[in-house]
């Protein structure tokens, strides 16, 4: 038995088929179906910008020499300008050791954490509110936090250390040349500040780690890819991230073997810290205290090239007594 | 009507402490007790697998569970000939069983109190008036012949108890299969989330045993417990026990409604099945039911009569398995390229003799590099632990999964004994890497990549850069770096497969070839100066 409808059943339903078909023609028009729109997928983001304005009364990069690591920090900061000039009463400030390898201090692998404790220390004298401390390591994370030293240091002097998992990876839009959306370690973004607190050692393939490579310890996924163009990522990053100040830990210099390391004959003890708001100076510094030329280092040219900073002129020292 | 087997227990005046005789008032104690021991033993298991991390361990004794358990101490001691001193704690256990009977299954055991939780949620949906459905079955002496089979092919050598001993298949279950699935379900799990092969597997069997508890409740405890039956079998002169006053049961069957063990309180007491859950004497309305000392024996042999022909058929099914494995190809020693062992494993056949499967190392293991394994190890080695370096790489300085071990099939050592974080050198090696060239991208692809080098935790690295020029595609010299491996430097750990670019197979691979564990895996030949 068929069953025929009725002329007014009839144009009910093509009425309403119209009505869903139009209304999500609509929708889609005004882009309320949109991935996003309704907090389905992670939004791509930016990251913030953290530099200081530009102060000609100051050097760009001072290095501190002669005195135990916790008083060279003390001495390079405050000729630079003391950390007031970089943190703000009450600001988050995301301060980021090397801290990549399982490895403990006096093998020069990860920063040294008299280092990072003195900066922590200087961020709470300037007032900062919340202070943390964050890495992506390549060895097990929680590990890692441990035989570095790192994490009990960092914690006495007052700042949270964050590592994976204790936090998470948001998608964030670059705009390199080689480094487009990537994921970023989630506490970035919640920071108004970066202190950027390198080890300079060896690397097998960029030649020197030092500040701009160390901005590798906040990316996720399969960072290892962007070893591939490891001088254009590099120089990505640092346009990306562009640090407040960046305190260069020289106390242990890892000559070879790097960036991992593990003989001591390989780590020189240099005794030295470097502080400013040149990125790109500071970097062809550490490269000389490895016995390399800056201008042969890709990243250190491509990043003077985008503008980051200058090399070439001598830094000015100071001499710390002890 | 009346059964002349019941009235052939004569009521005698009982001597000794009666320790839970009949409720008086509305709330019945020992139930209580009972409760709160299984909360308490429950909580215990999860903090045991919850505990077992770096600092955990050294807080809490995360192998307890695996001390207590008489099976695991027997079936080690079986297979291998040693027994750990720790599993000497298990004769307390023998010894509260002689006293009280299987109260380990209804008071302690916590696989037994989530099939206790389950069967009492479901005991509405049984088909059958309880007191039926509830009755013993023929099938419950399957755990007996369970027991006798495993016991056998263990006792050749191959610790196969581990499959089904309830404690080693419940930390695994959750281990490996019903927490990673929990945490699959909830959001935030991007970093490396904890992937277990065979996870699937591993937490279907379990929940498919819960479910059994619809149809039967626990079922897994009366029907297949191999731990259960060894403890029915010592159960069977326990000093204290359920008896019933032959003069004041009235037959209502209410004593067999909510039994966890199908004991049968009201006809022969079967005292190798009781769990001690004093159900029956808090329910029953005349008060004829008491657990007390010295009750004269209702059944004898505890109740379970196991004919003569179904101990054998499950001796000699036992005996063939062992032949059947070892002569299935990837089994013991010719297992497969991937099946590389923790650090400190013992040599593959003591391992096999040793390994309770329980799934303590993988859950313990920092970078899940420790999984299950379902074929790499042959069907004998089915659940032992294997190290999968695309999962996770052996890291250097850790040395958890042996310390964690309850049966020492993985030896307990020390970061220096280990050896891979001292330069120059190593104690244990686990396997080594070896490069695939068609995919490694210097060697195959001409482009630049050293990131197995940069990782290779040695010193000096097992990883060295060739460097060499070639004409690149657009013409130009083009500079490239191209791992070698040192077969004598390499320790196995991994990193370099786990951090190498390329995606799915990676381009460098660890296999278990060189592996310290067992001579017959050496293929490099070192040489060193001799006294000439």
């Amino acid at each position: 038995m068929t069953h025929r409808p009725d002329r007014r059943t009839v144009l009910r339903r093509l009425g309403q088929a119209g009505l869903v078909i139009g209304g999500s023609g609509a929708a889609a028009a005004l882009g309320l179906l949109s991935p996003g729109r309704w907090g389905w997928h992670a939004s791509v983001k930016t990251t913030p910008v953290w530099t200081v304005a530009a102060d000609p009364l100051r050097p760009a990069a001072v290095i501190a020499r002669g005195g135990r690591p916790a008083d060279l920090v003390r001495a390079a900061v405050e000729r630079v300008g003391g950390m007031a000039r970089f943190v703000r009463p009450g600001e988050t400030v995301l301060v980021k050791p090397n801290m990549a390898w399982d490895r403990t201090p006096e093998q020069g692998a990860n920063t040294n954490p008299e280092v990072v404790a003195e900066v922590v220390r200087l961020c709470r004298e300037a007032g900062a509110g919340r202070i943390v401390v964050a890495e992506v390591p390549v060895h097990d994370a929680a590990r890692t936090a441990v035989r570095s030293g790192i994490e009990a240091a960092a914690r006495q002097a007052g700042a949270e250390v964050l590592i994976p998992p204790r936090a998470g990876f948001i998608t964030a839009r670059l705009d390199g040349s080689v480094l487009d959306n990537w994921e970023i370690f989630a506490p970035v973004f919640a920071a108004d500040r970066l202190i950027n607190v390198p080890v300079v050692k060896d690397h097998g393939l960029s030649r020197l780690t030092c500040g701009l490579k160390n901005l590798y310890g906040f990316l996720g996924g399969n960072r290892g890819r962007l070893h591939q163009r490891i001088h254009e990522a590099i120089a990505d990053l640092a346009v990306a991230f562009r640090p407040s100040l960046t305190v260069v830990d020289a106390t242990r210099v890892m000559v070879r073997g790097g960036p991992q390391g593990g003989r001591l004959d390989d780590v020189v003890p240099v005794g030295a810290i470097a502080a400013g708001t040149d990125p790109v100076a500071l970097d062809a510094w550490g490269a000389t205290l490895l016995g390399a030329d800056p201008r042969d280092i890709g990243h250190i040219v491509l990043a003077q090239g985008r503008g980051l900073g200058t090399f070439g002129a001598p830094l000015e020292e100071i001499h710390v007594g002890s | 009507m009346s059964d002349p087997e019941r009235h052939a227990v004569t009521r005698r005046p009982s001597f000794g402490w009666r320790l839970f005789g009949r409720p008086r008032g509305p709330i019945y104690w020992p139930r209580i007790y009972r409760i709160t021991y299984q909360t308490f033993f429950l909580l215990l298991f999860i903090a045991t697998l919850a505990l077992m991390t770096d600092e955990g361990i050294r807080r809490f004794p995360v192998q307890w569970l695996f001390h207590l358990d008489p099976l695991a101490a027997l079936s080690v001691l079986a297979s291998s000939w040693v027994l750990p001193a720790a599993f000497l704690w298990s004769l307390a256990l023998v010894a509260l069983t002689v006293v009280f009977g299987r109260a380990f299954c209804g008071w302690l055991c916590p696989v037994g109190t989530m099939h206790h939780l389950v069967s009492r949620a479901t005991r509405r949906w049984r088909c059958g008036p309880p007191a039926t459905v509830n009755r013993w079955r023929p099938h419950f002496r399957w755990k007996y012949l369970v027991l006798v089979a495993l016991l056998v092919v263990t006792a050749l050598g191959s610790l196969q108890m581990g499959l089904l001993d309830p404690l080693s298949l419940g930390l695994r279950s959750f281990a490996s299969g019903l927490v990673p699935a929990g945490s699959a379900a909830l959001p935030g799990q991007e970093y490396r989330p904890r992937l277990y092969r065979v996870a699937w597997l591993t937490g279907a069997l379990f929940l498919a045993m819960l479910v059994a508890n619809v149809w039967i409740a626990r079922w897994w405890c009366r029907a297949l417990c191999p731990l259960g039956a060894l403890l029915g079998w010592v159960a069977r002169g326990a000093v204290y026990r359920i008896q019933v006053d032959p003069g004041l049961c009235t037959h209502c069957d209410r004593c067999a409604a909510d039994c966890q063990g199908a004991d049968e309180p009201f006809a022969k007491h079967r005292v190798s099945e009781c769990h001690v859950c004093l159900n029956c004497v808090a329910v029953c309305p005349e008060g004829a039911i008491a657990y007390q000392p010295f009750a004269p024996v209702a059944a004898p042999a505890g109740g379970v009569a196991l004919p003569r022909r179904q101990f054998l058929v499950a001796a000699f099914s036992g005996a063939a398995l062992l032949p059947l494995f070892r002569a299935t190809a990837g089994a013991g020693g010719s297992a497969s390229p991937e099946a590389i062992r923790p650090p400190g494993a013992l040599a593959e056949e003591a391992f096999l003799a040793r390994c309770l499967r329980c799934g303590a190392c993988g859950n313990v293991c920092p970078t899940s590099a420790i999984q299950p394994s379902l074929v790499e190890t042959g069907i004998e080695g089915l659940w032992t632990p294997v190290v999968v370096p695309r999962r996770g790489w052996c890291e250097p300085s850790c040395t958890l999964c042996g310390q964690v071990c309850p049966s020492g099939a993985i030896r307990a050592m020390s970061a220096e004994e280990k050896g891979w974080t001292r330069p120059e050198g190593y104690g244990v090696k686990i396997g080594t890497a070896f490069i695939d060239r068609g995919r490694c991208l210097p060697w195959g692809m001409e482009t630049p990549c050293i990131v197995c080098q940069e990782v290779c935790p040695t010193t000096p690295k097992a990883i060295r850069l060739d460097e060499t020029t070639v004409m690149g595609r657009d013409g130009k010299p083009l500079r490239l770096q191209r791992p070698v491996v040192d077969p004598n430097r390499c320790v196995g750990c991994g990193l370099c497969e786990a951090k190498c670019p390329v995606v799915d197979l990676a381009a460098i691979r660890v296999t278990r070839a060189g592996e310290s564990r067992s001579p017959q895996s050496a293929f490099t030949l070192a040489s060193r100066p001799v006294a000439s």
